[in-house]
C-alpha cells in the first residue's frame, strides 16, 4: 500500500519570500482548494512532516535554518521549492545577500514555477512530491 | 472465563471505533468550515503512514514513557470493559496521562516543556470532575463496580444531572477541543499548543494517536454509564454529546489557561456539591 500518498503532512517554511507564494500556500488549504480532503495537513513541526514546502530564496541568514529544518525531518522526506525565487533566486538573484535557489543548500525533489505560484500549482507540486516520497520509501 | 475473548475483542475494536469517531469529527469540522474534508478513515491512514516513518529520538527513554502511556490506556480500557472498579479506571487513566507528560518533559525541548506544563493544567482542570463523577455514581448505586453501575435499573442521569453537566463541560478538555484546547488539538496549531508532541515522530507519534483514540472511547464510556440502563439511549446521547462538543469547538476561540482552570473547578464543585446535597435529601 502507498502509505505516504494517502497522508502526507506538509511543513511550510518562508525563506526570504515576498509573501506572495506564502499566501498562495495558505490559500490552497482554504475552503476553495481544501488540501485536507487529500489527507494533507499543515503541521508546525518538522519532526511530524513528510514534505517541506519552501518559498523564497536562500540568503546568508537562513542557510542554517533550512539545513536544520531539513535534518530534523524523519526519513523518508521530500522538498518542494515553490516559486521562481525558491528555484533560482528569481528577481532577487543578483542581490548581494542572496545565495540562489533552495538546491544550493538541500536536495530539492520538485520545482514549482510561478511568481507567485498558483494554488493549483502548489497542489500539483505536492502531488509530484508524493511520487518522490513513495520511491524513497521503497528504496530505503 | 468466557468473558476474556469478549474483552479482548473490545480492546481490539475500541481504538478502531475511536479512530472512526475521530475521522467523522474531522469530516464534520471540515463541513462546518465549508470544506470537503478528509475521508472518515483518514486517522487510520495517518497512523499507518507514521508507522513507516523514521523515529527520531532525543532521549531513548522518551519512547518508554509513551509505551507505558499506551499500556496504561489499554489497562484502563480493559478495566472498564471488564466491569471492574471505576476508581481504578480513573487512576489508570491518570497514570497514563502522567506518563505522557513525563515523556514530554524527558525530551528537554523548550516547546516540549511548555506543552507538558499546559497538559498538566489540562489534567488539573479535568480530574476533579471525573473523580467526583465516580463519587456521585457511588452515592446512587452503592458500588464503584462498573458492572453494578451499568446494570442499575434506573437512569443514573436523572439522579446525577449536575455531575453529567460538569462532566460534559470537562469533556471538551479531555477531547482537546476549543475553547479548552490547551495542548494538542486536531487543528493546525503550532509549537506552543502542539508542544507535548514536538519531539515525537514516527512510531511513537502513532502510539500517542492510538492513545487518543482510546481516550475518546473511554470518555464516551463514562457518558454511557450515566445512561447504563438503556443502551440505545446511552449510545445516542454519547454520540450527540461528542458532536455537540465538535460544534462548540468550531464556534469558539481558545481561552486562557487561568479561565479554563478556574471555570472548570467552579463548574465541577458548584454542580457537584449541589448534586450531592440534592441526593442527600432526595428519597430513593
Amino acid at each position: 500500500m502507498q502509505y505516504f500518498k494517502k497522508s502526507p503532512w506538509v511543513f511550510h517554511y518562508d525563506g526570504s519570500s515576498c509573501n506572495g507564494c506564502d499566501i498562495e500556500v495558505i490559500a490552497s488549504f482554504s475552503p476553495v482548494y481544501d488540501l485536507e480532503r487529500l489527507g494533507i495537513v499543515n503541521v508546525g513541526n518538522p519532526k511530524h512532516a513528510d514534505i517541506l514546502l519552501i518559498t523564497g530564496s536562500v540568503n546568508q541568514q537562513n542557510i542554517d535554518v533550512i539545513k536544520s529544518l531539513y535534518e530534523q525531518m524523519p526519513q523518508p522526506r521530500a522538498v518542494v521549492a515553490l516559486g521562481i525565487c525558491a528555484a533560482s533566486g528569481g528577481i532577487f538573484s543578483d542581490c548581494y545577500n542572496i545565495e540562489g535557489g533552495i538546491d544550493k543548500v538541500i536536495p530539492v525533489d520538485v520545482y514549482v514555477s510561478g511568481c507567485a505560484v498558483r494554488p493549483e500549482a502548489v497542489i500539483d507540486g505536492i502531488n509530484k512530491a508524493l511520487v518522490a516520497l513513495e520511491s524513497k520509501r521503497t528504496e530505503s | 472465563m468466557n468473558k476474556v475473548p469478549k474483552i479482548l475483542l473490545c480492546l481490539v475494536f475500541s481504538p478502531l471505533v475511536g479512530a472512526l469517531i475521530y475521522g467523522l469529527d474531522r469530516k464534520f469540522s471540515a463541513r462546518l468550515q465549508g470544506r470537503v474534508g478528509p475521508p472518515i478513515w483518514q486517522p487510520y491512514l495517518d497512523v499507518l503512514k507514521l508507522l513507516h516513518k523514521e523515529n527520531l529520538v532525543v532521549h531513548k527513554s522518551q519512547n518508554v514513557y509513551i509505551l507505558f502511556y499506551l499500556i496504561f490506556m489499554f489497562f484502563a480500557a480493559t478495566l472498564l470493559f471488564a466491569g471492574k472498579n471505576l476508581l481504578l479506571v480513573i487512576f489508570a487513566l491518570t497514570v497514563a496521562q502522567v506518563f505522557f507528560i513525563l515523556g514530554a518533559f524527558k525530551t528537554s525541548s523548550p516547546y516540549s516543556f511548555i506543552g507538558a506544563q499546559r497538559e498538566i493544567i489540562q489534567m488539573a482542570s479535568s480530574e476533579p470532575a471525573i473523580l467526583l463523577n465516580a463519587v456521585g455514581m457511588y452515592m446512587v448505586v452503592g458500588s464503584f463496580y462498573v458492572y453494578r453501575i451499568v446494570s442499575y435499573d434506573k437512569l443514573l442521569a436523572l439522579y446525577l444531572p449536575g455531575f453529567l453537566l460538569s462532566f460534559i463541560y470537562i469533556l471538551a478538555i479531555k477531547f482537546r477541543k476549543s475553547p479548552f484546547d490547551l495542548s494538542t488539538s486536531s487543528h493546525a496549531h503550532q509549537e506552543i499548543v502542539k508542544g507535548v508532541t514536538v519531539d515525537f515522530s514516527g512510531k511513537t507519534l502513532a502510539m500517542i494517536e492510538l492513545g487518543h483514540w482510546l481516550e475518546i472511547i473511554l470518555m464516551l464510556g463514562f457518558i454511557f454509564l450515566f445512561f447504563g440502563s438503556n443502551t440505545i439511549l446511552a449510545l445516542s446521547v454519547a454520540i450527540f454529546i461528542y458532536f455537540l462538543i465538535v460544534l462548540v469547538d468550531n464556534t469558539f476561540a481558545r481561552l486562557k489557561w487561568q479561565i479554563i482552570l478556574a471555570s472548570s473547578w467552579l463548574v465541577t464543585f458548584v454542580m457537584g456539591a449541589t448534586n450531592i446535597v440534592a441526593l442527600h435529601f432526595l428519597p430513593r
